[in-house]
């Protein structure tokens, strides 16, 4: 069997008295694309942190393509895009690219890699003057100009606009289809859904679930309720009713159940005025919030 | 799992050093207020403190204040190109996590502190040639060309301790505080080792204090090149030698604590 490209083996992270991981064993095949998925605070970044050797394990090990993650052999094979980093910023993007390349053995030109992440127009421009959607791109033209086998994204199309995010996916998703292994953080469903073949879900520093995304949704028997009311819906109303979550966002309630028949009943019986009522089957959001909801789930 | 499955190799590390210099090289050229003032500020000086008495002796003595002076810009010129390039240069790559990325690629972060250095040698050297070019022409000042040669390579080559300096501030301020901290440890330090105004010139106290600062040995070193030396080449390398242990020793303690902080 080839060398996986990570293998964590029950892994701890502790910072002071916060425990970031907590026991946490993950094998990644090569070629595999695999979303890390979950809220802010799971665990997401200390443990892509942990896979590339930026920070040690308290306990158990790590290991990337059967190395220490800290081996420059190890790291000559991967790209890296981090959430928060700074670069020679009067450097030019066409400069930069080429200075990274330099940094790995069999680089690919810098011109492909620019093709790659979109930014032909901006080759001659200084990297301090992007914008920040062009910045991602930068970032993501950085971690594929080695040419490496597996690159790791952490949360890549954070702050992005909308527009931006769905050209940076595609991007994403071409490169995808070269056969590398790709390992990205993301707390944006829809991305992990449209990029991933495999979703880990984490969750306070643990893994609560490891499938592809249709088993993932599979997970969650049930339905969205989602109805608009001038009525205050009070927990209480519902009480004792299988409810996933219940979330009001104005005068919109959305309650995630698997039994929506129920809910509407006792909604009508406690005189709650429903308008624009819509009842669809869960998305992989709703898998999520049911897998993560230990704190907003209802205490009956 | 055997090693030939894996195949790995690596980047040939002369040519990943030639390339990290000629980036770090080119990043700090395009910011002018740095390059200009690493240049011009010591040419300055020298205009305003040596050249209205260039051919003058220092009071008491023979020493010709011209090739004085310009030695004493000289060691001002080189060690605040060491100092502040390390000082203010690491604290603001720090402050915008430049580190966090370079250490995530390949690059060993060996090559990219050696790529500093370099650097900051090229720039000291370019300082020192514009020096050295304004005071022959507007000084008139002529040397052997051994001398010339000799004084360039003792500031190059002394400056090492204020590599350390200037590496110790770098990791311990923060991106804001560096350059308040660099000026008040660096400025009041060469000015009391007599890099402006000729030791003897200075307030007693200050001459009492001047022989343990690590500026005012490197200052000898110069001025011995220029025939103008208060301490014996020996004595003021023993000192100098000590000063590089010493300020090398608190930047390796500062570099671990950073480094443990964000990357263990």
């Amino acid at each position: 069997m080839a060398t996986p490209a990570v293998e964590l083996v029950d892994v701890r992270k502790t910072f002071g008295h916060l425990e970031a991981l907590r026991g946490v064993s993950l094998r990644i095949e090569q070629g595999e694309i695999v979303a890390i998925l979950g809220p802010n605070g799971a665990g997401k970044t200390t443990c892509i942190n942990l896979m590339l050797g930026l920070r040690r394990p308290t306990a158990g090990t790590a290991r990337l393509f059967g190395l220490s993650p800290e081996d420059r052999r190890a790291r000559s094979r991967c790209g890296v895009m981090l959430q928060e980093s700074g670069l020679l910023g009067q450097l030019r993007v066409r400069e930069l690219v080429d200075l990274f390349g330099s940094y790995y053995p069999h680089p690919m030109t810098p011109e492909k890699a620019i093709a790659i992440a979109g930014l032909q127009d901006q080759s001659k421009m200084q990297a301090s003057k992007l914008s920040g959607g062009q910045r991602q791109r930068l970032y993501f033209a950085l971690a594929v100009c080695g040419d490496p086998a597996a690159i790791f994204l952490d949360e890549p199309t954070v702050g992005m606009d909308v527009e931006a995010r769905r050209a940076f996916l595609d991007v994403i998703r071409e490169f995808a289809e070269s056969g590398k292994t790709i390992v990205l953080t993301t707390h944006y469903l829809e991305e992990a859904d449209e990029l991933a073949e495999r979703i880990v879900v984490f969750d306070q520093g643990r893994v609560i679930a490891d499938a592809s995304p249709s088993e993932i949704k599979s997970q969650v028997a049930g339905k969205r309720v989602s109805f608009a009311t001038a009525t205050p819906v009070q927990e209480a109303y519902l009480a004792g009713l299988n409810l996933v979550s219940m979330e009001r966002e104005a005068d919109r309630v959305r309650i995630l159940t698997s039994t929506p028949e129920e809910v509407l009943w006792r909604l009508h019986q406690c005189g709650v005025e429903i308008h624009d009522l819509e009842v669809t089957g869960v998305n992989l959001e709703d898998a999520f919030v049911s897998l993560t909801s230990h704190r907003a789930r209802m205490a009956t | 799992m055997s090693i030939t499955e894996l195949r790995l190799d690596v980047a040939p590390l002369p040519y990943v050093m030639w390339k990290q210099t000629r980036a770090q090289l080119l990043n700090s050229l395009r910011i002018p207020a740095f390059s200009l003032t690493t240049v011009f500020l010591p040419i300055m000086f020298f205009a305003f403190f040596g050249l209205p008495y260039v051919h003058q002796t220092i009071d008491h003595t023979n020493i010709t204040i011209g090739p004085y002076m310009m030695a004493s810009f000289g060691a001002y010129a080189v060690s605040s190109a060491m100092v502040f390039n390390f000082g203010i240069g690491v604290a603001m790559a720090r402050g915008q996590k430049m580190d966090l990325l370079q250490r995530a690629t390949p690059l060993p972060s060996g090559v990219a502190i050696a790529a500093t250095v370099v650097n900051a040698m090229l720039f000291a050297l370019f300082s020192l040639i514009a020096l050295f070019v304004f005071a022959s022409i507007a000084g008139g000042i002529r040397l052997p060309i051994e001398t010339w040669l000799t004084l360039t390579f003792r500031l190059l080559v002394g400056a090492v301790p204020l590599i350390g300096l200037g590496m110790a501030i770098g990791y311990a301020a923060g991106p804001n505080s560096a350059p308040a901290v660099t000026n008040l440890i660096y400025l009041p330090m060469s000015f009391a080792s007599g890099l402006f105004i000729p030791v003897a010139q200075l307030p007693t106290i200050i001459q009492k204090v001047a022989p343990y600062l690590p500026t005012y040995h490197y200052g000898q070193i110069a001025w011995n090149a220029v025939g103008a030396p208060t301490e014996s080449m020996e004595s003021a390398v023993v000192w100098l030698t000590i000063w590089t242990v010493l300020l090398f020793g608190l930047a390796v303690r500062f570099i671990r604590l950073d480094q443990s902080r964000k990357f263990s």
